[in-house]
């Protein structure tokens, strides 16, 4: 009656890609409420992460771009430390046409000198007559410039016009306020040329600033020609030289600015270059990028759990469809697998609605801001698969434990 | 209806060397408690190909904890369980998972339908983890239902069924694909007599077709269109018909044992 066991091939039950593709949409498809549920935390985290990240290089590019624009493109020019202020130096070694010479250098957007002008402390006003009673005098600083100037520091013009060379070679009473000197002076308009006084001297007004991307002492300066400031105001020299180059010229331009300035002595000169643009936006970044991603992982871990107490949860719930599995020719390792893959597929699906949420919040930022979003391009790539392996690490507890349950108690919890 | 099958469709005489497709040999089943419970107690049974057999008996009796038992869900404590002539124990797991795809149908006591699938796809599940080829598996499992009658139904959900329905269901679920050995566990428990009735006649196909069948029913119209009856209390086999001990039987296939 006992037969010894035959030796013939038992077969083997499979689970074929396709229906464990199938398996898990359905599973993931029936209940659309609670997989969203679900997958929340782990949208949010990533959502997070991407937008930090985004952000981050974002922010980042905006400061490095501003920094290029004007720190790279920038060269100052000043005399030697020991020789002190322009009064009592031996040697004068910025010549008046520093802006002319270095205009012609190949490289050089734009040059002029700027020179702190002592007036020994007369006031400025702008009535000829001195009103005791309100207060019409006022302490402002005076600045001489070369015309070229004005290019140098990118100024823009509220209203009026700037010098040219005639102004400065002969020596013109003519000024350009900076906006908070005029209005301090309650100067508005320049159509008719309006006269202010430095001590006695009148000047007349022939432009008002509006704003300079560099050399912000403008914008609260009386500004007069050199010509004037050397000839009524004792001025003996330009005090620093100012130089747009074209970006990357810096580095250039500096060694042949103190040549063309000084040619006999051109080491004397204090040539002051941009700094590397690579090490400040490397630095941004990393300060940004270390606090947000803490805050990106904190929010990742949460997701993560949230997806392996569903999932646990889930394992229990349908631990009658689990037995059904198992009598239907389900091994172990098909049951651990299909629930690992719900749980990778569900994170994979987070992690894409994840990064698209994160992709979203930076460009709105970036819009309300008036940036250009930059996002690394592995970004929206990496993400979905985070999300995925967040997902799989999720999954493993709960699917471990699917597997481990036996046939019979599945089915006697009822379906 | 006879108890005995047209001669045509009787199975080819079964000798010393044809392997019975169940034979249980002093299988024991208990449960660990205090006192452990011995839901099955040295049993032994022998069902050969083709056989229809009915399991009657009270309520705790064992009958669900055999059933298990032969559909390999489950270890024997003690003894030795001989399926198709194979010592199942020796058996692993993923090997006990493939005999169950293959050759094993099961309708059990509460359906198991999954309710967030239509009944197609319930019954296509059976062929989920069954090796082999899974191009016309939607086709057969339309047949399986056509075949207990809810070919309209294809698209329903459980939760829109009736018990009979549900439990029609089940069958087609455990009939598609023909495996060799189809256990039910109260196929008609929730059934009025006209639906019960469609479902042995099923049965009544099925062996005609030269299905084994095991039935657990405590109703006598499924145990008396079956062959051979087992009778079981308090986790104690008998065979009607056959005195206590290892005797001959009036069963048919008992009687062509040696
Ligand atoms: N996992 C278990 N742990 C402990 N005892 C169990 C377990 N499973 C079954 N039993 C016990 O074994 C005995 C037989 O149970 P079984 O389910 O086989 O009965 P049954 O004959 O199918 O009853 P019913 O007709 O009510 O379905 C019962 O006394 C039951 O309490
Ligand atoms: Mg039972």
């Amino acid at each position: 009656m006992n037969q010894p066991a035959r030796v013939r091939d038992i077969p083997r039950s499979v689970l074929s890609v396709r229906d464990l593709l199938n398996e898990a949409t359905i599973a993931l498809t029936a209940r659309p409420a609670r997989t969203i549920m679900t997958a929340l935390g782990t949208v949010l985290g990533v959502a997070a992460l991407v937008a930090t990240l985004g952000l981050a290089k974002t922010a980042g590019s905006q400061i490095v771009s501003r920094f290029d624009e004007l720190e790279a493109t920038q060269v100052t020019v000043k005399p030697p430390r020991d020789r002190g202020n322009s009064r009592n130096r031996t040697v004068n070694v910025i010549p008046w046409d520093s802006g002319d010479r270095l205009e012609r250098l190949n490289g050089v957007v734009a040059a002029g000198t700027k020179s702190d002008v002592d007036v020994n402390g007369a006031l400025a006003r702008s009535v000829p007559v001195v009103d005791p009673l309100g207060q019409t005098e006022f302490q402002i600083p005076v600045i001489a410039v070369s015309p070229g100037l004005f290019d140098a520091v990118r100024a823009q013009m509220a209203t009026g016009r700037t010098f040219d060379e005639g102004h400065d070679k002969r020596g013109d009473a003519v000024a350009i306020l900076g906006p908070g000197a005029a209005r301090r002076l309650n100067v508005t308009r320049v159509d008719n040329s309006p006269a202010i006084f430095i001590g006695e001297e009148p000047l007349a007004v022939i432009g008002i600033l509006h704003d300079v991307a560099r050399q912000s002492d403008l914008l609260n300066a009386i500004i007069v020609p050199n010509g004037y400031a050397a000839e009524r105001m004792g001025l003996i020299a330009p005090s620093e030289v100012h130089i747009e180059v074209d970006v990357g010229a810096a580095e250039l331009i500096g060694t042949q600015a103190a040549i063309a300035l000084a040619p006999n002595q051109p080491d004397q000169l204090r040539v002051s270059l941009p700094p590397s643009p690579a090490g400040v936006r490397s630095s941004v970044e990393n300060d940004v990028n270390a606090l947000f991603l803490i805050l990106g992982g904190v929010s990742l871990l949460v997701g993560a759990i949230g997806i392996a107490n569903v999932t646990l949860v889930s394992v229990m719930e349908r631990t009658g469809e689990i037995g059904l599995r198992r009598a239907l020719g389900a091994s172990r390792r098909h049951i651990a697998t299909q629930f690992l893959f719900e749980s990778a597929a569900l994170g994979a699906l987070a992690g894409l609605l994840g990064t698209s949420l994160g992709i979203l919040t930076v460009v709105a930022v970036s819009v309300t801001r008036d940036w250009s979003p930059v996002l690394d391009s592995w970004l929206p790539l990496a993400a979905p698969i985070l999300g995925a392996v967040i997902g799989l690490l999720a999954g493993t507890y709960p699917a471990w434990k699917a597997s481990a349950t036996e046939p019979i108690a599945a089915l006697r919890s009822g379906a | 209806m006879s108890l005995v099958p047209p001669a045509i469709d009787l199975p080819p005489p079964l000798s010393e060397t044809t392997p019975a497709v169940v034979d249980l040999v002093n299988v024991t089943r208990s449960f660990p408690g205090t006192p452990p419970v011995e839901a099955l107690k040295s049993a032994n049974l022998r069902i050969d190909k083709g056989d229809y057999v009915a399991i009657v008996g009270p309520s705790g009796s064992g009958k669900s904890t055999l059933l298990h038992l032969l559909g390999l869900l489950d270890y024997p404590t003690s003894g030795t369980y001989y399926l198709d002539g194979i010592d199942t124990g020796s058996l692993s797991e993923p090997e006990r998972a493939g005999v169950r795809s293959v050759g094993i149908g099961f309708v059990f006591q509460s359906f198991h339908l999954l309710n967030h699938r239509s009944t197609l796809e319930n019954v296509m599940l059976a062929e989920v983890y069954r090796p082999g080829d899974s191009s016309k598996r939607k086709e057969r499992a339309t047949a399986a239902l056509v075949q207990v009658g809810l070919g309209h139904r294809i698209e329903a959900f459980p939760t829109t069924l009736s018990g009979g329905e549900k439990q029609r269901v089940a069958v087609a679920r455990a009939l598609v694909g023909e495996p060799s050995l189809l256990l039910a566990d109260e196929p008609t428990g929730n059934l009025d007599s006209v639906t019960s009735a469609q479902i042995l006649d099923m049965f009544d196909d099925l062996h005609r077709l030269g299905i084994t069948l095991a039935v657990i029913t405590h109703d006598d119209d499924v145990s008396e269109r079956a062959e051979r009856r087992i009778y079981i209390r308090d986790g104690v086999l008998t065979e009607e018909g056959e005195e206590v001990g290892e005797s001959q039987t009036d069963s048919i296939w008992a009687a062509e044992e040696s």
